[in-house]
């Protein structure tokens, strides 16, 4: 476990020596990011393997860094931080397999992936609010080089509106957690402290704090009306980033919420609740209907992530113990989905095919011509509408128990979103891949066969599914972790009830 | 035999066969359909096996497989069988491999198609023996899917709006069923279907979900009752159907009406009834309508279709429909005082017969169609055939066993479910068993109608041309059916008696909580 | 009493060193390098420039001048001490800058009045005096007036610098109208004695005529809004080296002698601004100040096409928020106005170095002049990358610690309630705005492609050097902000 903070430094370390090694070489700076994100989740899973959940967070370094204003560099794991590292993990490695072909600045590339693998890294380790804050914002400035430079369609626009929206919502959490910190009379900025202070504010400062540290948040989280963008920057995005972006980055943002937004004013979330939990199940919707019309490829997924962390903040905003953890893993089992469709969509049809619009895809035969992409969106797809053997069930399965306990219409409205994800799913999984199944006669040869999927994709692929397959079956082993975090004391104020 | 997880090998085996075809590309055509076939006759040769170790006269479930899965969400790995499973597993393990047999010629990718096959059989027969709502609907769900693609990739013309009706219905079946699984966890903490079985007999359950409320209780039992009715078809749930039916292949149709519209009937059995005993009573009249809406309406919708596939596929509903009607009609008269046992039954009696005779008869009736629908060219318009009968005798001589089964000819399997639900019902809703009644007779005109006019008068359309007589590939597909359709119809009591303790208990506890 | 005058020499040892630079710069120039080339005299200039600009550092860390010297003229306390240093460092930050700009006609003159403004801010961060305030402030004024119009060659120099002149000159008019006004009222000229005498006065209206005057002269000296209107034109008019000393040094010397001048002096008036309703007193003026110069420089640079015009709308807005630091100086400490400005400076004195650079090897006057930087000199991109970030705000840059500990000074005066609070959320909010046209600049710079006729930029090795420890600087800042606060 205490190696855990490593995963930081590596990343920060690989970052340095890819921008070093581009100038030379590329193939030399994709195998010192691939060894850096292996590494690193390495380090996780070996964290994984021997952990054991403690009554909350377990510190793994801690120094002073700004005596002065109480700024400690305190780095800790629980539980959901550790489910998270390993989705980490996981997305990285699989992004930088998925980014094996990029040819152009390729250092430069990999320089700013690992910077922001290291901020997420840094985000989900820290227990200081300042040093969250701090890694959250490192990580905002990469995403924009990320897009702006490699990415697709609008890739200047949906860069700067990903950015701005991001860095705006930091700018809201700075200034409700400042309020906070001075108003508990700036000693400290300890999460644990912090929420002790917090205890004693007034009603009208904890609601105020509250919604500015929360909306803050869940702005990076997708919460809607605040969602739009999401589906711009993620379709402008090359790849490798919006498997990054859409499968863990969105998902700081719902941290934040839980980590620290809730825990710290619990007063806040018993008043903003409704409304946050109509603004979750708005998004779950309206996340799948606008998906059900889209003409290009890429923006259904898009869409499908709003609609996936609406049920992610759904269960947050239920406020017990059940929900919350079904929250933590729909996380997890989105940031898994959201990696392999980006990755069919962009990598083994885009990159081959040219195109995305779902007119021009179903006039191809992709079912024949790209069968493993086929099999592999079909089960992404069936994972992302929440089929029952994917990681998908459990978690929402969980979230609609915890929301019904809470306020039933609630879940009753979420359910309905289920059945939307059915719908865009198939409709796309149809259009895109099985479009001309009819006009194919049975033996005949593709006329031109696409290049064939590498190696480098297949691993990729195979890991995912891997991972949404054993968490589908088995969420105990995530559940295992996470549950006990969140019946730690730290979360005793705002969320109701251990689990039966 | 103890020790050996039957009933997971039951299950398991055809998607073992599955993944094996799915990893194998390379498989000849030859070899890809032994290996599927064997893995589909695993599966009676597993119920044969254990029909001779099953305990007849035990009314719990049998071959119990029970390990701990998923602590967060107290799930269970729980399978059983008792005397409703047993049947539907020997129903799966007819039905299923003569489905195969009968796409023996499918020559479009048949590596595909049999491995969608097998899947599609191993997620029915996980339904019939899943014993925790959590591993329940994953096979409730994942038999979605290679239905879905089934019907779409080797359909007809109108194939991919049917596939997608008929997933989208059910999908949303299936989230009010879940929506209502939840409600339930979240009130008692268990999704095991004996666990919850228990509360509701002593009162619990009701007690629990009455907490929420408001309308909420009843929002439960609707949504556990929509998840299901569609999947039956009840009517008005029903309109996905007969598109799905119609367009998707042979054999295909062949297991959708012979084991799929079971799934929601047994559904209705292990589930919506032993938990909800009170809110079905409660609404027993509305449904008995629905029920006999059905019978009624899909019977003369049956008469009017041209469409010969389209017509089976009415007369599917109609057929389920009278389980349900059984179904409801015990619900009905459930806590009514001077009720006997006797008449309810024989009415759950009937409708147990009835799911395995209909089974067999709707798919031989499928596949007939098919064999007219091949040898004419791809038409299957009641029109476009005549005299029949004249060239190919014994298809002839078959194919009107197969109908005459499904009309309810005494002396065929068909006629004892029918007459058991209708003695059954006559004495517990009289009216409703009067309504029915005019079911059997357009059934029966319609069947006739068919047979008259494919099969005999003078040699027109399809019927004109070469027309050969069954191969002995087709044979050997119908043959099995049709045997048993005569030795069921003679002696019942080979299936009733795999069933009766069970069914005298249900009828002996007509209590509610 | 008898004036301490070796106390006086030792205290201003930094100061002599630096004139004395001065002096052999102009002289050596004069004796020895009239006929060689202008590159080898701007070479030979600066590097004298530069070894009496790290003997006065040595010289000013060395020293042992700590206290009131001189019967209480200057005041050698850690703010001044830091402010001194933090001064020197920018001035040769400044100098390694002018190596790579486009070379001056005068180089020796050039270095020299660099030292001489340089010896104006020392003067101005140790002031304890009013009349000693003014003169450090003239002479740096003179000198930097100087600098903005050197560039004969080029009308808009011209034009800035009489604009700075212009501004500077009535400013400071005011400045000393307001300061006979305070020397009538409290009778002293020294700060302390003027702080008593005005504790037991009060706010009247000679007095608020006065701290209106002060506080225009202020304004102007810190580029805030409304007194805002001649940085755009200067910033853009100026020989680059020029601005960079003028944003970097000026501001830091400026804001320090201003902010002792209101707290330690004036405090006895200075009203309230935690809560509303706001007490009378200059503070409030000062928070409207604030707010303005946010929201103008802000809202300002969104529309500029030209770098160095961005640049200056950038800097008024940073004044904002060294406004917001003064407002919170009184509760807080010099810590977050310093480190604040110190760092802007550094990061703004390296941008302008970037933009020097480029000017030098074919022209940067608009944003897109900057396009495709990333192929045409990664170590200027790089080097641009990190200031602008640090102007931006961006951990873990000292420039995003430097706006947490005014934004936490700030937000402790009174909570969200009172116009502080509002003035801080309002600065947050507007950083979220900053960062737009931050990232309009690094667009340019990391992700265009280049025009077809921008060639590879090299970059003369004193400015690499001068670039690389500028960032070097900004990062470290950033990773250890506790070296610089802790020092108060």
């Amino acid at each position: 476990m205490n190696l855990l903070p490593w995963t930081i430094y590596l990343s920060f370390g690989g970052a340095a020596l890819a921008l070093a090694a581009g100038a030379r070489s590329a193939a030399a700076a994709r195998w010192i990011a691939l060894a850096t994100v292996a590494a690193a989740w390495g380090l996780v899973l070996a964290a994984a393997a021997g952990f054991m959940p403690a009554n909350g967070l377990q510190t793994l370094a801690d120094a002073a860094w700004v005596p002065s204003m109480g700024v400690r560099y305190h780095l800790a794991a629980d539980g959901i931080s550790l489910t998270l590292l390993v989705l980490t993990g996981l997305a990285a490695t699989a992004g930088v397999l998925f980014s094996w072909n990029i040819e152009e600045r390729t250092g430069e590339f990999f320089a700013f992936y690992l910077t922001l693998i290291g901020g997420v890294y840094g985000v989900f380790l820290s227990a200081d609010a300042f040093l969250f804050f701090v890694f959250y914002e490192i990580a905002i400035v990469p995403k924009y080089f990320l897009i702006a430079n490699w990415g697709s369609t609008n890739r200047e626009y949906g860069a700067m509106k990903l950015v701005l929206y991001s860095f705006a919502g930091s700018a809201l959490v700075l200034a409700g957690l400042l309020w906070a910190y001075a108003a508990g009379g700036a000693r400290s900025f300890e999460l644990q402290d912090l929420a002790a202070a917090a205890a004693h504010f007034t009603h009208g400062e904890q609601l105020g704090m509250f919604a500015l540290v929360f909306l803050g948040f869940a702005v990076l989280a997708g919460l809607f009306p605040f969602h739009t963008w999401a589906p711009t920057g993620h379709v402008a995005a090359p790849t490798a980033a919006s498997m990054l972006l859409a499968g863990v980055v969105m998902k700081l943002g719902a941290y934040g919420c839980l980590r620290v937004a809730m825990p710290l004013f619990p007063a806040g979330l018993a008043f903003w609740q409704p409304v946050i939990a109509w603004l979750a199940v708005a998004g779950i919707v309206y996340g799948g209907l606008v998906a059900l019309v889209q003409d290009d490829f890429k923006f259904v997924i898009g869409y499908s992530s709003v609609s996936h962390m609406g049920f992610v903040l759904l269960g947050l905003a239920a406020a017990n113990v059940r929900a919350a953890s079904g929250a933590v893993l729909q996380m997890f089992s989105h940031g898994v989905i959201a990696g392999l469709l980006f990755a069919v969509v962009g990598r083994i049809v885009y990159d081959r095919t040219h195109t995305r619009r779902l007119e021009e895809l179903s006039a191809l035969p992709l079912h024949r011509l790209l069968p493993f992409a086929a099999v592999t969106f079909v089960l992404a797809g069936l994972a992302s509408m929440g089929m029952p053997g994917f990681s998908g069930f459990p978690a929402e399965l969980a979230i609609l128990i915890g929301a019904w306990q809470t306020a039933p219409a609630w879940a009753a409205a979420a359910a309905l979103g289920v059945l939307i994800a059915a719908a865009f799913t198939l409709r796309v999984m149809q259009l895109a891949f099985f479009g001309s199944a009819r006009e194919v006669p049975a033996l005949e040869a593709p006329a031109t066969p696409l290049p064939a999927i590498t190696p480098a994709e297949k691993a990729g692929a195979i890991l995912l599914l891997a991972a949404t397959v054993v968490v589908g079956l088995k969420p105990d082993l995530l559940l295992n972790w996470i549950t006990p975090a969140l019946q730690s004391p730290f979360f005793q104020a705002v969320l109701k009830g251990g689990a039966p | 035999m103890s020790g050996v997880p039957w009933l997971s090998l039951i299950i398991f085996v055809p998607w073992a066969g599955a993944l094996l075809l799915a990893v194998r590309p390379r498989l000849g055509g030859r070899a890809v359909r032994l290996l599927a076939l064997l893995c589909s006759l695993s599966t009676l040769a597993f119920g044969l096996a254990l029909l001779g170790s099953f305990d007849r006269a035990a009314t719990g479930y049998q071959f119990v497989e029970d390990h701990a899965w998923i602590a967060a969400l107290n799930v269970h790995y729980h399978l059983g069988l008792d005397g409703l499973s047993l049947i539907l597993v020997l129903l799966t393990g007819l039905v299923a491999p003569s489905a195969l047999l009968a796409s023996w010629r499918q020559e479009r990718d048949p590596r595909l198609f049999q491995l969608l096959f097998l899947f599609l059989q191993g997620s029915a027969l996980g339904v019939f023996l899943a014993l925790d709502f959590f591993h329940w609907f994953i096979f409730w769900e994942l038999s979605l899917v290679p239905a879905f693609f089934l019907i779409k990739l080797w359909g007809g013309g109108a194939a991919t709006r049917a596939a997608y009706q008929f997933i989208i219905y059910t999908m949303a079946g299936s989230a009010c069923m879940l929506l209502a699984f939840a409600a339930i966890f979240a009130a008692t903490g268990t999704l095991d279907f004996t666990q919850l079985a228990g509360l509701a007999a002593s009162g619990a359950l009701g007690v629990k979900l009455a907490a929420l409320g408001g309308f909420w209780p009843e929002a439960v039992f609707l949504g556990v009752f929509l998840g299901l009715a569609v999947k039956v078809p009840l009517f008005p749930f029903h309109t996905w159907l007969p598109p799905a039916y119609a367009e998707a292949p042979t054999g295909v149709s062949m297991f959708l009406t012979g084991v799929m519209s079971k799934m929601g009937v047994y559904g209705f059995f292990r589930i919506l009834w032993p938990l909800f005993p009170a809110p079905l009573h409660a609404a027993s009249g509305g449904l008995l309508w629905l029920a006999l809406g059905g019978v009624v309406l899909g019977a003369f919708a049956a008469m009017r279709q041209s469409d010969l596939k389209r017509m089976v596929a009415y007369s599917s509903i109609n057929h389920v429909s009278y389980c349900l009607l059984a179904l409801f009609a015990v619900a009905a008269a459930t806590g009514r005082s001077g009720l006997t046992s006797e008449p309810a039954a024989a009415a759950l009696s009937g409708a147990l017969l009835q799911m395995f005779n209909h089974g067999l008869s709707a798919s031989a009736l499928f596949f007939c169609v098919g064999v007219l629908e091949s040898r004419g060219g791809g038409r299957r318009g009641l029109a476009e055939f005549g005299g029949v009968r004249s060239a190919a005798p014994v298809f002839a001589g078959l194919c009107g066993i197969a109908m005459f089964s499904s009309l309810g000819l005494p002396g065929l399997n068909g006629f004892v479910g029918e007459f058991l639900i209708f003695r059954g019902v006559f004495g517990l809703a009289p009216w409703a068993a009067a309504t029915g009644c005019l079911g059997l007779l357009v059934t029966a005109i319609f069947l006739l109608t068919f047979y008259q006019r494919v099969f005999h008068g003078p040699r027109a359309g399809a019927g004109a041309g070469e027309f050969c007589d069954l191969s002995g590939l087709e044979t050997a597909t119908l043959a099995p059916a049709i045997a048993l359709m005569f030795l069921l119809g003679v002696l019942p009591q080979l299936l009733i008696g795999l069933y009766n303790p069970l069914v005298t208990f249900w009828a002996g506890h007509l209590t509610l909580p | 009493m008898t004036p301490d005058y070796t106390g006086l020499v030792r205290a201003l040892l930094p100061e002599a060193a630096l004139v004395a630079g001065a002096l052999v710069v102009l002289g050596l120039d004069l004796a020895f390098f009239r006929r060689r080339a202008a590159a080898f005299r701007l070479r030979a200039a600066i590097a004298v420039a530069a070894l009496a600009t790290v003997a006065a550092i040595g010289l000013a860390l060395g020293g042992g001048a700590r206290g009131e010297v001189f019967g209480g003229v200057l005041i050698f306390d850690s703010l001044a001490v830091a402010a001194r240093l933090g001064v020197l460092v920018l001035v040769l930050l400044v100098l390694g800058i002018s190596t790579g700009a486009p070379t001056p006609r005068h180089p020796a003159e050039y270095a020299a009045i660099i030292l001489f403004a340089a010896v104006g801010f020392t003067l101005m961060a140790a002031a304890q005096q009013l009349l000693l305030a003014f003169l450090a402030l003239e002479l740096a004024s003179l000198s930097l007036y100087v600098l903005a119009g050197f560039d004969k060659s080029r009308p808009e120099s011209v034009e800035a610098a009489l604009k700075y002149f212009l501004f500077g000159g009535m400013s400071a008019a005011f400045l000393l109208f307001g300061f006979s006004l305070i020397y009538g009222l409290a009778g002293s000229i020294e700060l302390p004695r003027i702080a008593e005498s005005l504790a037991q006065q009060g706010l009247s209206p000679l007095l608020a005529v006065a701290l209106v005057m002060v506080l225009v002269a202020f304004g102007f000296k810190a580029a805030a809004a409304p007194f805002h209107l001649w940085a755009p034109d200067a910033y853009e008019g100026a020989p680059t080296p020029s601005a960079a000393l003028i944003a970097s040094a000026s501001k830091l010397a400026g804001f320090v002698l201003f902010a002792r001048l209101l707290w330690p002096g004036l405090h006895a008036v200075a009203g309230n601004v935690a809560a509303a309703p706001v007490g009378g007193g200059w503070l409030p003026v000062v928070a409207v100040l604030s707010g303005a110069s946010l929201l103008l420089g802000n809202l300002g640079a969104l529309a500029q096409t030209n770098v160095r015009r961005l640049l200056a709308y950038s800097a008024i807005a940073h004044a904002g928020t060294l406004l917001l630091g003064v407002i919170a100086f009184g509760a807080a400490g010099p810590a977050p106005l310093f480190y604040y400005a110190a760092t802007y400076g550094i990061a703004t004195a390296g941008a302008f170095g970037v933009i020097a650079v480029l000017e030098r090897a074919g022209g940067c006057e608009k944003i897109t002049d900057l396009a495709g930087l990333h192929r045409r000199s990664p170590l200027l991109a790089g080097c641009l990358l990190v200031f602008i970030l640090s102007l931006a705000g961006i951990p873990p840059l000292a420039g995003f610690f430097g706006k947490f500990a005014v934004f936490a000074a700030a937000l402790q005066l009174g909570g969200a309630g009172g116009p502080a609070g509002w003035l801080t959320f309002a600065a947050i909010f507007l950083s979220a705005v900053a960062l737009y046209y931050y990232l309009v600049v690094l667009k340019q710079a990391l992700v265009a492609v280049p025009a077809e006729q921008a060639g590879p930029v090299t970059v003369p090795g004193a400015a690499a050097l001068t670039l690389l420890a500028a960032a070097a600087l900004i990062v470290f800042f950033g990773l250890c902000p506790s070296l610089l606060l802790d020092f108060f």
